[in-house]
């Protein structure tokens, strides 16, 4: 039973109650964290939506044709295409991670589903990442402290799927040769976090 | 180890992990006559080869894929890295 006066976690809107619920960040925090260091940044990256995309058995086509309008390309094993506003980047045999900006995609799995129909599922994935941006000159000392990938001869877009600190991450090259972009179980986000802040100290 | 992933290239064997006998893709049909027998085999019972083995190998910390490994169990060599889903299909099975 609801006493009066409400918890403080309802607020009035006009004649009703709602709950005052903040968004927050996977880190926490009402703004996305910075860690600035001379060498490198490690940038939250809380402005992405995120959706899969897994063709379904025998509408592969269809799929790769819906797949090459949206993005100009179909990203190969271990490649990401680097398209605005949607970019998207291989995952596994006929399986792929679709990202655009939040401010304008926030609905990105419901306009996939449609837009893919009968020949993929889809299943959004905005709450299960948390995206790092590792920018500086260091970046490519602090991915090597980090994980297996062998960034030096990746190149921009190439995307792998590796463990850092015990999760499965994805790292993906961007365009910018000092640019590396992380993807995390997002429940996890705090222990990536740590992990990523202590490879930075170690390459300083 | 190294496994040849045959969409990813060579990854270490640290990536995977090891599923069984590749032989675990024949399930057996369970509405047969000998179904209680076959599946008592089908759950409980593997060669132990000294020698060449087919082997469900996933990679987990990859693609998430999972392959069916050719591997000398005497050596560590390798002579075949496939698809498992290829397998499968190659066999008559359509998921």
């Amino acid at each position: 039973m609801l006493k009066s006066p409400a918890p403080i976690s309802l607020i009035q809107r006009g004649t009703g109650f709602v709950h005052d619920l903040m968004p927050i960040t996977a880190l926490g925090g009402t703004e996305a964290r910075i860690d600035a260091f001379d060498h490198v940044t490690i940038a939250e990256n809380d402005g992405l939506a995120l959706a899969s995309v897994a063709a379904r058995t025998g509408h592969e086509k269809p799929c790769h044709a819906t797949l090459k309008k949206l993005l100009g390309a179909v990203p190969g094993p271990g490649k990401a295409v680097l398209h605005d506003p949607e970019a998207g980047f291989w995952m596994g045999p006929d399986q792929w991670m679709i990202g655009a900006p939040r401010d304008t995609h926030e609905l990105l799995a419901d306009q996939l589903t449609t837009l893919f129909g009968e020949t993929a599922s889809v299943t959004e994935q905005s709450g299960a990442w948390v995206c790092f941006d590792v920018t500086g000159p260091a970046m490519q000392d602090l991915c090597e402290r980090l994980c297996a990938v062998p960034i030096r001869r990746m190149e921009a877009g190439d995307a792998q799927r590796t463990m850092i600190h015990q999760l499965g991450c994805f790292v993906i090259r961007r365009q910018d040769a000092d640019h590396i972009r992380i993807l995390g179980p997002r429940a996890s986000a705090g222990s990536l976090h740590h992990a990523l802040i202590t490879a930075a100290h170690s390459t300083a | 180890m190294i496994i040849d992933h045959p969409l990813l290239g060579p990854r270490d064997s640290a990536e995977f992990t090891y599923m069984g006998d590749a032989r675990l893709i024949d399930r057996p049909d369970p509405d047969a006559e000998t179904a209680a027998q076959d599946f008592y085999e089908y759950g409980y019972l593997r060669d132990n080869p000294a020698g060449w083995h087919d082997e469900l190998w996933f990679h987990e910390a990859g693609d998430r894929s999972w392959l069916v490994v050719t591997r000398n169990t005497l050596t560590h060599e390798i002579s075949k890295v496939q698809l498992a889903r290829d397998v499968a299909r190659s066999r008559g099975r359509s998921k």
